[in-house]
């Protein structure tokens, strides 16, 4: 064929729709692949639906309102105008999290003038939202109806193809070629040996492939390992994002497009939102960074804490969940961009560096790169240049640096840097960083590259290592993972479930969650070396897991079921065992199935 | 043995999976959020499109023809997956999904468009469908396309058939206790509601599936929307059945011991 594409996010959505109007404008435009016939355009999408793609998207939507000027949210289901924003801080009513000797002294000073800052239920409405910060006039989405709605109209358009259902292996190469893309085997059992109705996984060639698969695709990963990253680049800002949507109680008074910003709690590092859908429905979730140095970083219990925020409990008490989901972010930026041009090949999308971790904004990005990829392959398309490093370079990558996508990557460069040397001096990088469009960059040191704490450094202040190691041995009995035990000693209250909101993981699973796993493909988790996961210490893959699908098991070793698995990809950037190559020791490869569910 | 001429009746439904909540709506019973709800091809219709799918392969020079109804959005997502499970010629027709329709008027329009396949030919016919449908659970719908075209030869539950030397079909009918009913039949045409079947998913055929597209893409072009008017069907009230969840995590339990506690539980209620 002539262009094959890996994943269907937004970023292949907006590459696909420039790709489809232009086909649909210049009837000229032959296939290579197939004389005679229009260009073959076919997307593979490893979910089972163009529906199920998780995010909490409030965006500005700069580039999604080029591509559609007249965009009318009304036409997509939980899509709405922002129509107020807050940015509010969250003081901790437990005082269970942990906070810096000045956090503390900020935070005591603030309860003193509490008339004065008109601090309530524990919270305090900042007056003004930085201009970087700020989302309106920009509307709330579902990233999976958002989706949809694309996909939608493309097939009616009919001159691309999408493919659910069809993960991607690894792409095709031929020296620094790449020449295709290699759909996965079929008929295995869990360990990718043949069994009943094997076949094998497709070879697709395709003279262009377009890798949109997100941060942990196992296509992008693949092309990151055989060409590296370009010099001075590299990947090691992430976080998860986990998000609950929510029937609001009949009573509530917030009003669609309702958008709030918050920091400060569960815990100084986390950041969270809620948005306010039409329909009485909100998003609310929280994005645990990798540069919080927890080893029990479990993000499903803050996000239990979270939503019991006084300031957020009195909207949400009474509601009811609709939907849950994670996913991993990639908050590198432009720091961590692959090479986005090779020989047959572009990155778009997320695992191209697109998310801007300064404005917290990554779904119109995406879109725009792919716009950008579409617009450069038509022009080359259309004076008949093929689709090489050099002709991609001067027609996509270009395109993309004199963008305001790049410009405002740049900005963000280093904009976060300070959150390793603290909260507040995060803040303060942000704010110079964001305030001057990255002209001001406060001088903070980075760590060298390292994971989180050991447990013991990070309970330091709170627990003896006798008490961190006695609970360490108590759970490894039980073979069940830390994380409750060790915040039920640091002070965290425990969650009384109400079977409507706050439930246990496995009821969200459940209620929420829908997951999907196929029989006759290969588990797409797997573990290198046993003998390193037995002498891992704190296994943060199996305290990070969103959906328990990495357990301990009875030899004390992690194990995988795949019928738990969300496909978030915490686990790979979570893994401690790191080789000399960069490697960890867990691989997350292509795998069919997931999350079944429609709104996240 | 003579080639077949295999109509699959199956429609689009909305995902079983996702959270279904009916309400009534001012013309009539309707899905709550039923646009942002994912579709999925029936799963009753789906395992009758695989065995008419292996049946044709086994009797060179069979067709299948797949007559489908549903909202044309969804009919589109439905196909990108339904494509790559096996050869068919696709015939659209537009209408809801949500499960209020009348199933006489459903019946009825899909009677209609079965009769008005180009090339089909009577003596070869084989209707295919479900048994059963995850959203029109009546059960009827098939049964009432096949007296509409004059089928009278029909079986329901249906998970084995074998066609015979001579042109005629073993039939294994689902009853009760995990039996099997295995008739006779001389020959077509005659209609078959599948239960389950014996066979598995197929694999996705990326080839297949591209080679249907050129089919599916026209016939979505070419689709009408479908009448189905009430016809004097009334639906006084709709709601979910009530359901209690208490779910917990515990390994190593034995089945005796899971069976006392759910005897113990049935008893507290």
């Amino acid at each position: 064929m002539d262009i094959a594409c890996v994943g269907f996010g937004p970023a292949t959505a907006g590459f696909l729709t420039t790709i489809s109007r232009g086909i649909a404008a210049n009837p000229t435009l032959e296939s290579k692949a197939a004389p005679g016939q229009p260009p073959q355009v076919l997307c593979y999408e490893r979910a089972d639906d163009v529906v199920f793609g998780v995010s909490g998207v409030v965006t500005r939507g700069r580039a999604i309102r080029a591509t559609f000027p007249d965009f009318d949210p009304a036409q997509i289901p939980l899509a709405g105008p922002v129509t107020e924003e807050k940015l509010i801080y969250l003081l901790d009513p437990h005082g269970a999290s942990r906070r810096s000797l000045p956090l503390r002294a900020a935070d005591g000073l603030l309860r003193l003038l509490r008339a004065a800052v008109r601090m309530r239920h524990q919270a305090v409405e900042l007056p003004w939202i930085p201009p970087f910060l700020r989302k309106e006039p920009g509307f709330v989405l579902s990233m999976g109806q958002f989706t949809q709605w694309a996909a939608s109209q493309l097939l009616s358009e009919g001159n691309v193809q999408i493919w659910p259902a069809s993960p991607v292996s690894e792409p095709l190469v031929d020296g620094a070629r790449v020449t295709g893309i290699r759909l996965v085997d079929q008929g295995t059992d869990a360990e990718g040996r043949p069994d009943i109705g094997f076949t094998p996984g497709m070879d697709i060639r395709a003279a262009l492939t377009v890798v949109g698969d997100g941060p942990v695709g196992a296509v992008g990963q693949h092309l990151d390992r055989l060409f590296g990253l370009p010099e001075g680049n590299a990947r090691r800002e992430w976080a998860l994002g986990m998000k609950m949507v929510v029937d609001l109680p009949e009573t509530t008074v917030l009003p669609p497009g309702a958008v709030f910003h918050t920091i400060g709690y569960p815990e100084p590092e986390i950041f969270g939102f809620l948005y306010v859908h039409p329909g009485r429905v909100a998003s609310v979730g929280i994005f645990v960074p990798s540069w919080f140095d927890s080893p029990v970083r479990t993000v499903w219990r803050y996000l239990q804490h979270f939503i019991q925020h006084p300031y957020l409990w009195r909207f949400l008490k009474g509601g009811r969940l609709r939907s849950w989901g994670a996913k991993s972010l990639q908050e590198s930026g432009r720091r961590g961009e692959p090479f986005l041009a090779l020989d047959g090949c572009a990155r778009i999308g997320e695992g191209s560096g697109t998310t801007n971790s300064l404005t917290g904004s990554g779904v119109d990005e995406a879109w725009c790169s792919g716009v950008l990829l579409g617009q450069a392959v038509l022009e080359l398309w259309e004076n008949g240049h093929p689709f090489n490093r050099v002709n991609l370079k001067n027609a996509y990558v270009a395109r993309r640096r004199a963008s305001w996508l790049d410009q405002e990557l740049q900005a963000a460069e280093r904009a976060r840097d300070g959150f390793e040397r603290g909260f507040l001096r995060g803040l303060a990088g942000m704010a110079a960083a964001g305030l001057t469009g990255g002209r001001l960059l406060l001088p903070f040191r980075r760590h060298p590259h390292r994971g989180p704490a050991t447990l013991e450094e990070f309970c330091r202040r709170r627990l003896r290592s006798a008490h961190v190691e006695a609970l360490r041995t108590n759970c490894r009995i039980r073979n069940v993972p830390l994380h409750d035990a060790v915040m039920r000693c640091s002070g965290w209250p425990d969650i009384a479930c109400d079977g409507q909101l706050l439930v246990s993981l496995q009821d969200a699973l459940l209620l929420g969650g829908k997951v999907q796993a196929p029989a006759g493909f290969r588990d797409h988790v797997r573990f290198r070396d046993a003998a390193i996961c037995r002498a891992c210490q704190d296994r943060v893959c199996v305290e990070m897991c969103s959906g328990q699908a990495i357990a301990p098991d009875e030899d004390g070793l992690p194990a995988f079921d795949r019928e738990k698995c969300v496909h978030c990809g915490a686990c790979v950037w979570n893994c401690t065992a790191i080789d000399e190559e960069g490697q960890s020791n867990l691989i997350f490869g292509a795998g069919a199935g997931g999350l079944h569910s429609a709104e996240n | 043995m003579n080639p077949l001429h295999i109509v699959v009746c199956g429609s689009v439904v909305p995902d079983p999976l996702q959270t279904i909540e009916p309400l009534a709506g001012l013309a009539g019973p309707a899905l709550k959020n039923e646009l942002l709800l994912p579709a999925i091809f029936d799963p009753w219709a789906a395992h009758a499109l695989y065995e008419a799918a292996a049946l044709a392969k086994q009797c060179t020079g069979s067709q299948v023809w797949l007559v489908s109804l549903g909202p044309k959005p969804k009919l589109q997502q439905v196909m990108m997956s339904l494509a790559q499970k096996g050869a068919f010629t696709p015939v659209f027709l537009y209408g809801p999904a949500h499960g209020f329709a009348d199933s006489h008027a459903t019946a009825a329009v899909l009677a209609d468009a079965v009769a008005a396949i180009h090339g089909i030919d009577r003596s070869r016919l084989l209707l295919f469908g479900g048994w059963e449908s995850a959203s029109r659970g009546q059960g009827v719908t098939l049964q009432m396309i096949g007296e509409r075209l004059g089928i009278f030869d029909q079986f329901q539950g249906v998970d084995r058939f074998t066609v015979r030397d001579d042109g005629s079909f073993e039939v294994w009918e689902r009853i009760e206790g995990g039996k099997h009913l295995v008739s006779l039949c001389s020959g077509p045409p005659a209609l078959f509601g599948w239960a389950t079947g014996e066979r598995g998913e197929p694999r996705n055929d990326p080839q297949m599936g591209m080679k249907n597209m050129r089919s599916v893409l026209p016939a979505l072009q070419q689709a009408k929307p479908a009448s189905l008017a009430a016809d004097g069907l009334q639906y006084l009230d709709v709601r979910l059945p009530s359901q209690q969840r208490a779910t917990r995590v515990v390994r190593d339990q034995s089945p005796e011991a899971i069976a006392e506690e759910i005897f113990a539980w049935l008893q507290d209620g």
